[in-house]
């Protein structure tokens, strides 16, 4: 299964819904491009929600990191939304669950946002 | 070739990482692994043919990456080899270091060393071979790690 990706907006926040896979290849691509999008038309609060997102492999990590610092390098902020328990795995043993700031609740992490 | 033993022959595309990872998957469901096991297995073989393709080969079309399957005892034996300069361990960033966390890239070998019981990495100037194994009954206590 491929990723895809769709936006929409909560209060002044985008929320980007993910499914699928983000790995080598496509998936991080739809990512990267996704993120690029938004921060040419001006979003700068970010909130991924990764709970259809089933795979993720060394790649999407990196992909994952990127939009992260390309947000945060241009005054904005990025949070996860709704990680599942192999993505949440992922993050944990490469020590990126503390990197990211990490919502289980849609509603709270749009408040979360400065 | 034994019943135990299955080996591919790829080419070095993104297909042939999609593939690996696909067949991993199937061989270790029927060594009898627990889904989480078959995933880890199947992801880091993934991660070792982005390795060859990508790293080894650089999508050489005249390099070819190998892969081998194989039941042996209590471990199914996976072996993936590419045709590149070989891979310099000295150069593999600790992906942990505070300083590396926000690499975007680095992460893949840790990811294998964290699925895998064993892991052997043999680089030489005809490639990098590395071989994978898992334990079919479980880890030994505490995992080790085979030298490399």
């Amino acid at each position: 299964m491929t990723m895809k990706s769709s936006t929409r907006q909560v209060d002044g926040v985008t929320i980007v819904d993910l499914s699928g896979r983000i790995t080598l290849g496509e998936g991080s691509v739809i990512l990267k491009d996704t993120i690029r999008d938004l921060l040419v038309k001006g979003s700068k609060k970010i909130l991924l929600n990764l709970g259809d997102v089933n795979y993720i492999d060394s790649s999407g990590i990196g992909e994952l990191v990127s939009a992260f610092t390309t947000v945060r390098n241009q005054g904005g902020e990025l949070k996860l939304l709704n990680l599942t328990k192999k993505v949440h795995d992922l993050l944990q043993i490469t020590k990126l669950y503390t990197v990211f700031d990490v919502k289980d609740d849609e509603a709270s992490a749009v408040k979360a946002f400065g | 070739m034994s019943q135990n033993r299955v080996s591919y022959t790829l080419e070095s595309t993104l297909e042939t990482v999609n593939s690996a990872e696909a067949t991993a998957s199937e061989m270790a469901t029927q060594a009898g692994f627990a889904d989480e096991d078959v995933m880890k297995i199947a992801m880091a073989v993934r991660e070792a043919a982005v390795n060859a393709v990508l790293h080894g080969n650089a999508y050489d079309p005249g390099k070819k990456v190998t892969l081998d399957f194989e039941r042996t005892g209590d471990d199914l034996v996976i072996t993936i080899r590419d045709q590149g300069r070989g891979i310099d361990l000295t150069s593999i960033p600790d992906p942990l270091a505070p300083e590396n966390l926000l690499k975007t890239s680095g992460r893949g070998i840790f990811l294998i060393r964290s699925f895998m019981d064993e892991v052997e990495i043999n680089p030489s100037r005809a490639g990098t071979e590395i071989k994978l194994i898992k334990h079919v009954h479980g880890a030994t206590a505490g995992g080790k790690e085979a030298s490399q």
